[in-house]
């Protein structure tokens, strides 16, 4: 399945992309997203074998040689569990970006973006 | 200027770096070894017709049991961040619609049943803990998007989070006194292939850990929705 392998590294250098050029926070943490989804494309990706069916064995599989049927289960188990943490991760960085954005001073003179990253200058050098 | 070069001179380094693991990947024609003994372990020693279950919840139960912890830091992480504060009867401004109240109402129970079902089978079907936790936590996103101003027992979420964690560790040295390995499901009787009541403990491990994530997933809505009141006022 190699197209959906390069379709998720498209995905990976994409979400690079949105962080590196993106000033608004909202948006770096989309960036993040879309590279967590392009990794778990690609790994998902290189478990598949081609004609064979999920891992989840019935009587028709069982009766005619279960390891040769079914796709490699491990990249799946790796992804199912990744999902979840790229979820509390995601949370996590928006709870952050809400508690910079209500603890920030700004002056109501300089009309600052208080989402724009250029707000921030303080661990600049 | 010179920012953007670097930008894209950075992405075209990536994209260098992916090229030559993306040009040596051939697709597989078989199972790899590790993949294959996992395959037939689990029909044949575990009884359990899931194989993503059973590498999550056993061949793999250590790493499983990292990734709750990750997942209890994270919401943890979250509600250190967001204080609760004390809200003096103050209501959020928005009000729901009466198809949402009535349909909220009416679809919670569902869910929540949908999601029970969803992590009991996870040794059956295409399911199991993390995703029945998710869809427990979503009936709780449509409870609180129906009533804004609605008081989640934080109590009760952190003790089914608590005992859900300790009995999950529990099990794990059960597995650990009884037949000398860590999470090894196998000390309950395994039952008949396919059917509910089998392969071992791997039903009530990730009932515990469905239970977990579907509390500690409310706790994070619950705890945004508190901010977002905040910003109302």
């Amino acid at each position: 399945m190699i197209l959906t392998t390069v379709l998720g590294f498209i995905l990976i250098i994409l979400g690079i992309w949105g962080m590196l050029t993106q000033k608004n926070l909202f948006k770096m943490v989309i960036g993040f997203s879309i590279l967590d989804s392009g990794i778990h494309l690609v790994i998902v990706s290189l478990g598949y074998i081609k004609d064979k069916t999920a891992p989840i064995i019935d009587s028709d599989i069982l009766a005619n040689n279960a390891s040769s049927q079914v796709v490699d289960p491990i990249p799946s188990a790796l992804v199912l569990t990744a999902i979840v943490i790229g979820l509390a991760v995601t949370a996590l960085m928006l709870t952050y970006i809400i508690q910079l954005v209500n603890t920030h001073n700004f002056d109501s003179k300089n009309m600052k973006d208080p989402l724009s990253i250029t707000s921030y200058e303080e661990l600049k050098w | 200027m010179i920012r953007t070069v670097l930008i894209y001179a950075t992405l075209i380094l990536m994209v260098i770096i992916f090229f030559p693991l993306l040009s040596e990947i051939k697709p597989l024609s078989q199972l790899n070894p590790l993949a294959k003994r996992y395959v037939e372990d689990s029909t044949k020693n575990l009884n359990s017709p899931n194989i993503v279950t059973s590498i999550v919840v056993t061949y793999r139960g250590l790493d499983t049991l990292g990734e709750v912890t990750v997942l209890f830091l994270a919401t943890t992480g979250i509600g250190f961040l967001i204080k609760r504060r004390k809200k003096n009867g103050e209501k959020g401004a928005f009000q729901a619609s009466e198809i949402l109240q009535t349909g909220s109402l009416f679809l919670f129970p569902i869910i929540i049943l949908f999601g029970t079902y969803i992590f009991l089978h996870g040794h059956l079907t295409p399911g199991g803990g993390f995703q029945g936790g998710v869809l427990i936590a979503s009936a709780s996103v449509l409870l609180i998007m129906a009533n804004v101003n609605i008081k989640l027992n934080h109590t009760v979420l952190h003790f089914i989070e608590s005992l859900s964690g300790f009995l999950y560790v529990i099990i794990g040295t059960i597995g650990l006194f009884l037949l000398g390995s860590f999470l090894d499901p196998k000390f309950l009787p395994l039952g008949k292939f396919g059917s509910l009541f089998s392969a071992g403990a791997i039903p009530i491990i990730y009932s515990l850990i469905g239970l977990k994530v579907g509390a500690e997933l409310t706790n994070i809505v619950d705890s945004l929705r508190a901010e977002g009141m905040e910003d109302e006022k």
